[in-house]
């Protein structure tokens, strides 16, 4: 029943979970419902001319899988690839996507009077695929959307419309 | 029983449907449990138009499919059901129960001739003769009562007594159209040839205003037994009739208003059950077990004809006892076979890897374990070929598209062309199937058009009037080869290298035939009117060459002047599974298709030349070909700076040469093939993606493009 009145709950406050994960000294969180997996990660297979950020492909389960490292693509200072290197499996419209992080921390529920907008600011990131910033106790995250960014196509996951 | 569909029939002749009777089985049983539940959904008082025409649609097809397998009984009865259904529709009747009920005693009744005919005609078949009578009388607009207790609807179906004068409502009933419309019963006959009789039903479907027609089932041999409803007189309508029939073959009788069965029929349908239960095993002993059915169904004819509210479920029973249809397949989403091969593919990398893993390990101590391993291989490589065969699908499915197009383009060219198909169980992926349709078609058609000549340069060759177009299947090896073949006139050779040189091909009188043949595949080449009097096989050549080798396939081309020529089209049997060549670049790993590896030598760097550009040429017996580098190309990282590649490998692609320089020949296997673009994009110089052994991902390389590359 709790399960019930918690679901019921969030739908009428527009309450919403997310994923939280590091990449370097930030905190970003994803809509959980995106999330298909999160795995370690293993070297995947180079794409030549393929922009840094796309570390290559690899098999998940019989399925051709590219790697984003998001680190690469947000400009942070290191990158390694060690045991705690982890990979969360994006689902998107139909489309799957590994994108590499530093860790992932928890999943966090969000209220809407939590989020507020966020400033605009030159950064990485293009602005519209930032849809706000989380405030968790003295944490703060930045939410992302993370389906409008990895079809943005400076990502060069999709083909470019001639 | 009437053959009024064997014409259907014919078709059969000339070619073998046997194969196709499961599949219409199938079909029909779906269709008649659609029909079934569509029947009991129906809301008679607001029944709407999908509802019906979907009910239609599925007797509409049952029908077709029968008519076309030489299923008469089934036929009769479901036309009988569709005439019913038609005018249901187009609202010239208002539904009512026994109309239901009707249909769905007759949708039983198919159900179980059809499994009698799928069992080989064993078993006793259900007579349809009172059904065909009780459908016919509710489709001519007549409730199959005395009392009538038809439920009051806004345009009731014209019920007996007003027949002379119907309800204004049944606005497009033919009936109201003269205003003294008259229910007649015709009997034409006895005579030769039935078609004749037929054609009395053409005139009532062309003739407007003339009146309705229905089938009603003949009562003796070589007769017709119509129930008409017109306001035409009986002169005019002998003398319509008289284009077909002799005025002494038509018997013209009124169906007195109110009783709808003349007593005739109702003999006539008791008979005709006598005469089915006669000619079963049992026939004699009433009380044998295939008896009490038939005779229930015959007694309940009379109560039936009375008293639609009080009819018995007596033809019913007789259902419950014949045999199910069998349903030996299922029909399941393509999705879900390719997640099964899929699966299999991983559970086959998994114990490749197992397999390496363990390779290291002492047989003694591990013996169990590496029995375990041993038995898990056999047992995956044949999970993978059954999965493997559930895609394939027989070649039939192709070759039954090519009598009608032959016989249409036949016609249209005055020619004369007979059509052979063998190995039509050759077994192709399905995938495989939808994509060589179109090239066959296209060289099927260019036999007909180029190759087979008119009948009188045949006759003058001294060759048979009927020219023969064969089209075979068989399996070689891991291929398949489908050969078009035909006995026309064939290519000539000195016209084609003529037609070359004046393009400006390098071509010599020395090439052998299978090249001078491959020039038709030439772009350019193809057009009609440079081959016109050569055979103009040319046309759209080059696509089809195209086509067949995007399915990693190839074509050869045989042909001798006069006698004809051979189109042999080879394929992999499935675009899942790809024959490969692993090479090895720096640390990273390729895959060419073996298909179009031609040779690989260790390089000899004397043999190499720089041209302007830097770009380098390899001469391999006297022929200088461009040399790709695919470190190069794909900017392989290099760790060892000292070793460099050393061995090329030559792949042929839209008949160009090219050398490919890698560092190592890793071996050749099949390879699961994937695709690279449902999760990412297309990448150059790359076909698609598969998994190695060891679980980690390996590019195909797309040489078409690699060649294309090399030479602009």
């Amino acid at each position: 029943m709790t399960v019930v009145t918690q679901s019921a709950e969030v739908a009428a406050t527009g309450a919403r979970e997310y994923l939280t994960f590091r990449l370097d000294q930030e905190e970003y969180g994803i809509d959980i419902l995106k999330v298909q997996e999160i795995r370690g990660y293993e070297p995947p297979t180079r794409i030549a001319h393929a922009p840094e950020f796309i570390k290559g492909v690899v098999n998940l389960r019989g399925t051709i899988v590219p790697i984003v490292d998001m680190r690469l693509k947000f400009n942070c200072s290191r990158a390694d690839y060690n045991s705690f290197t982890v990979v969360i499996i994006l689902n998107l419209r139909n489309r799957v996507v590994g994108i590499v992080v530093d860790s992932v921390s928890d999943v966090m529920e969000l209220s809407p009077d939590n989020v507020r907008s966020a400033p605009d600011i030159e950064s990485a990131i293009d602005s519209n695929c930032i849809l706000g910033l989380g405030s968790v106790g003295e944490r703060m995250l930045i939410l992302l959307d993370i389906e409008k960014l990895m079809s943005s196509v400076d990502m060069g996951l999709v083909a470019v419309e001639d | 029983m009437a053959d009024t569909y064997n014409e259907g029939a014919g078709a059969g002749a000339d070619f073998d449907l046997s194969q196709f009777y499961q599949i219409f089985f199938e079909e029909a049983g779906e269709n008649l449990d659609q029909m079934e539940q569509m029947l009991l959904d129906l809301d008679l008082s607001a029944a709407n138009d999908e509802e019906l025409n979907g009910i239609f649609r599925c007797a509409h097809s049952i029908k077709g499919g029968a008519a076309t397998f030489g299923f008469s009984d089934v036929a009769e009865l479901t036309h009988q059901m569709e005439s019913l259904l038609d005018r249901l529709r187009r609202h010239e009747l208002q539904p009512v129960p026994a109309m239901v009920d009707v249909l769905l005693d007759s949708a039983d009744a198919s159900r179980s001739l059809l499994a009698r005919h799928q069992s080989g005609g064993q078993g006793e078949a259900v007579s349809t003769a009172d059904l065909v009578r009780r459908i016919a009388e509710l489709a001519a607009g007549q409730a199959p009562t005395l009392s009538a207790p038809v439920p009051p609807a806004p345009a009731p179906a014209p019920a007996p007594a007003p027949v002379a004068e119907p309800a204004p409502a049944a606005a497009p009933a033919p009936a109201s159209a003269g205003g003294a419309a008259r229910a007649l019963q015709i009997q034409i006959g006895p005579m030769e040839r039935m078609e004749q009789a037929d054609a009395i039903k053409e005139l009532f479907r062309d003739i407007a205003g003339l009146g309705t027609i229905e089938d009603l089932p003949a009562t003796v041999p070589q007769t017709r037994l119509y129930a008409v409803q017109t306001s035409s007189t009986d002169d005019d309508l002998l003398d319509l009739f008289a284009f077909h029939v002799a005025k002494e073959q038509v018997q013209i009788r009124s169906m007195e208003g109110a009783a709808p069965v003349e007593p005739e029929p109702a003999d006539a349908t008791v008979q005709a059950v006598s005469d089915m239960a006669g000619g079963a095993p049992y026939g004699f002993f009433p009380g044998a077990p295939g008896a009490p059915a038939e005779q229930q169904a015959a007694t309940a004819a009379q109560p039936v004809a009375n008293a639609a509210g009080a009819r018995s479920a007596a033809p019913r029973t007789g259902d419950a006892k014949s045999a199910q249809m069998e349903s030996t397949t299922i029909r399941v989403d393509v999705k879900k076979v390719d997640q099964l091969i899929n699966l299999v593919g991983e559970l086959v990398i998994t114990q490749a890897m197992l397999a390496q893993n363990s390779q290291g390990l002492d047989p003694a101590a591990y013996q169990q374990l590496l029995a375990g391993l041993a038995d898990l291989d056999r047992n995956t490589r044949d999970l993978q070929e059954s999965v493997m065969s559930i895609r394939m699908i027989p070649m039939s499915i192709v070759f039954s598209r090519f009598p009608r197009m032959l016989r249409d383009v036949a016609n249209k060219l005055g020619k004369k062309v007979d059509l052979v198909t063998l190995g039509e169980a050759t077994e192709l992926d399905k995938g495989l199937v939808e994509k060589i349709t179109d090239p066959l078609t296209h060289l099927v058609r260019n036999s007909v058009d180029h190759g087979i000549e008119a009948p009188e340069d045949r006759i003058a060759a001294g060759k048979p009037e009927h020219g023969t177009i064969t089209l075979s299947a068989s399996h070689q090896g891991g291929s398949i080869v489908i050969e078009v073949r035909d006995d026309g006139k064939g290519m000539s050779r000195e016209k084609i290298l003529r037609k070359a040189r004046e393009r400006g091909m390098d071509v010599s009188d020395a090439m052998p035939d299978s090249e001078v043949w491959q020039l038709i595949f030439a772009p350019g080449f193809s057009t009609a009117d440079v081959v016109t009097d050569v055979s103009g096989r040319g046309v759209g050549m080059d696509v089809v060459k195209r086509n067949i080798a995007a399915l990693n396939g190839s074509v050869e081309i045989d042909s001798a002047e006069g006698y004809g020529m051979r189109v042999a089209v080879r394929l992999p049997l499935t675009l899942a599974i790809m024959d490969g060549m692993s090479v090895g670049v720096g640390n990273e790993v390729y895959i060419l298709p073996l298909s179009s590896v031609v040779e690989s030598f260790q390089v000899n760097p004397d043999d190499v030349s720089t041209v302007a550009q830097g770009s380098q040429l390899v001469k391999v017996r006297d022929e200088y070909m461009p040399v790709i580098s695919l470190e190069r190309v794909f900017q392989v990282p290099r760790q060892d700076q000292d070793k460099s590649s050393t061995i090329m490998v030559v792949v042929e692609s839209d008949g160009s040469r090219i050398a490919l320089l890698v560092d190592e020949l890793l071996g050749q296997h099949q390879v699961v093939v994937k695709n690279l673009e449902s999760n990412y994009r297309k990448v150059a110089n790359v076909s698609g993606a598969t998994i190695l052994g060891d679980g980690t991902v390996a590019l195909i390389l797309d040489t078409s493009s690699l060649v294309r590359r090399a030479r602009h």
